[in-house]
């Protein structure tokens, strides 16, 4: 049965007509996206890399320089740039004189709600830990993410101990994270009562990582001490 | 066809303000409304940038409108506006990366943002450009402020500070459920009530006006 309206109806459009203005706005949209891209790329890289530069001098005390390398079986390797190598990402971190203050790494473990990434920074002169900074989290807010402000947990990486054990092929003791105030040893970490389960992350996360990457690292240490030069004569320009 | 009313009145401006404020009275939007709105912050930059697409993709279909083959219209309307979307996903990483990780996933989303793509359809493809931007930061400010009534409710409850200041000192036990997804719900409720009760006043009010003249 048909209808006056149905009748009365426009004839269909082209196909070609749909198909040009489908291109036409395609085209469109990539000049503006391509556009932003490339007028934004050197903001955003900018951004990240002050991000990491401020996490990373926030989990090494004193260091004002800092110069990454990619460690893997073959060694340590600079970061220069472009050319990317296969590895764990570390940033080696100095103080004015050049002198090496730590080394921080990323880790992660499963929290409450999802992955806890973090960095923490290991001072070889003590063989401990020195500072930990969390990077991303979805914790319940006011639970979880208290592994962030409650003072009584940050102040559990001032001093961590990660030694090696005497042949240097694993820590000396596991990081463990402990019932909250029963930590005893210095290489426990003092659980937040109410946030257990991110507590234990943070633990898990530090220890998995130290372990593997602390025994690694240590054939270089020598090499790291080398005083940085290119970042050095930068920052003493800038003065 | 509908026809086109060209005239801009007062009314294309407030309307997006109040009578069909797109969260409070239209309901629309509700991902955003209630995921990002923990702080004040986030829901202001959030209402922002839903703002800035809302306009830019309305200016632009309603320059096109003659354009477009009412048979490809969806598709295109949300390339259109997913373009714009990640612009500002682009530009806001470059504002600040502390931003963007607290808005998360969520500025991607504002492509399926409903209101977005009911603005493109009912109004900007009807309409004279000037006119869709006009009623597109009425719209976007509408959002934005409704945006911002759940977040400074939520920042000062849940976490008892207002745009990252604290406001009670030390003593204030935070009322964390506020900050969780349940809290939204509480709080837009809370909010619908309020301007549903307020909008009964004033027609009671007006029908006893009426009366009285009588």
């Amino acid at each position: 049965m048909s209808t006056p309206e149905a009748e009365a109806l426009p004839p269909a459009t082209p196909a070609g007509k749909m198909i040009q203005t489908l291109v036409g706005i395609a085209m469109l949209s990539g000049f503006l996206v391509v556009l932003t891209y490339q007028l934004t790329k050197p903001i955003i890289a900018e951004n990240q890399r002050r991000a990491i530069e401020a996490a990373v001098f926030t989990v090494i005390p004193d260091a004002v320089v800092r110069s990454d390398f990619v460690i893997n079986d073959k060694g340590l390797t600079p970061v220069t740039g472009e050319e990317s190598v296969e590895g764990v990402l570390i940033y080696a971190g100095y103080n004015r004189d050049g002198e090496l203050k730590g080394i921080a790494a990323k880790a992660a473990a499963q929290g409450y709600a999802d992955l806890i990434h973090l960095l923490y920074g290991y001072d070889p002169g003590c063989e401990c830990i020195r500072g930990m900074k969390v990077l991303k989290l979805a914790e319940t807010p006011g639970l979880g993410d208290k592994i962030i402000t409650d003072a009584n947990f940050v102040a559990n990486f001032e001093a961590l101990d990660a030694r090696l054990n005497t042949d240097g092929s694993a820590l000396a003791n596991e990081i463990v994270t402990v019932k909250a105030g029963s930590k005893q040893n210095p290489w426990e970490i003092d659980a937040i009562s109410g946030a257990t389960i991110s507590s234990k992350a943070v633990g898990k996360a530090i220890n998995q990582s130290a372990k593997q990457l602390l025994p690694a690292i240590r054939p270089h240490l020598e090499k790291l001490k080398q005083p940085p030069v290119l970042p050095d004569q930068q920052e003493v320009a800038d003065d | 066809m509908i026809k086109e009313k060209p005239t801009i009145t007062w009314e294309t401006f407030t309307e997006g303000l109040w009578r069909e404020n797109p969260v409070f009275v239209m309901l629309l939007g509700m991902c955003p409304v209630l995921a990002v709105t923990n702080s004040a912050i986030n829901a202001l930059a959030m209402g922002l940038a839903t703002t800035f697409v809302l306009l830019a993709s309305g200016t632009l279909i309603s320059l096109l409108r003659h354009n477009i083959p009412k048979q490809v219209r969806i598709a295109t309307y949300i390339v259109i506006i997913a373009t714009f979307v990640t612009i500002v996903d682009y530009t806001i990483q470059a504002i600040s990366l502390d931003l963007y990780n607290a808005l998360g996933a969520f500025i991607q989303l504002i492509v399926v943002n409903c209101m977005i793509l009911g603005r493109a359809e009912a109004y900007a493809s009807r309409n004279r450009p000037l006119k869709a931007i006009v009623n597109g930061i009425g719209m976007g400010i509408g959002f934005t402020f409704a945006l911002l009534c759940l977040g400074v409710v939520r920042e000062i409850l849940g976490a008892g500070t207002l745009f990252g200041l604290d406001l009670f000192g030390p003593r204030f036990e935070p009322w964390v459920v506020m900050l969780l997804p349940p809290g939204g719900f509480l709080v837009l409720g809370a909010w619908l009530l309020l301007f549903e009760w307020m909008k009964q006043r004033k027609e009671r009010a007006e029908l006893e006006a009426a009366a009285e003249t009588r």
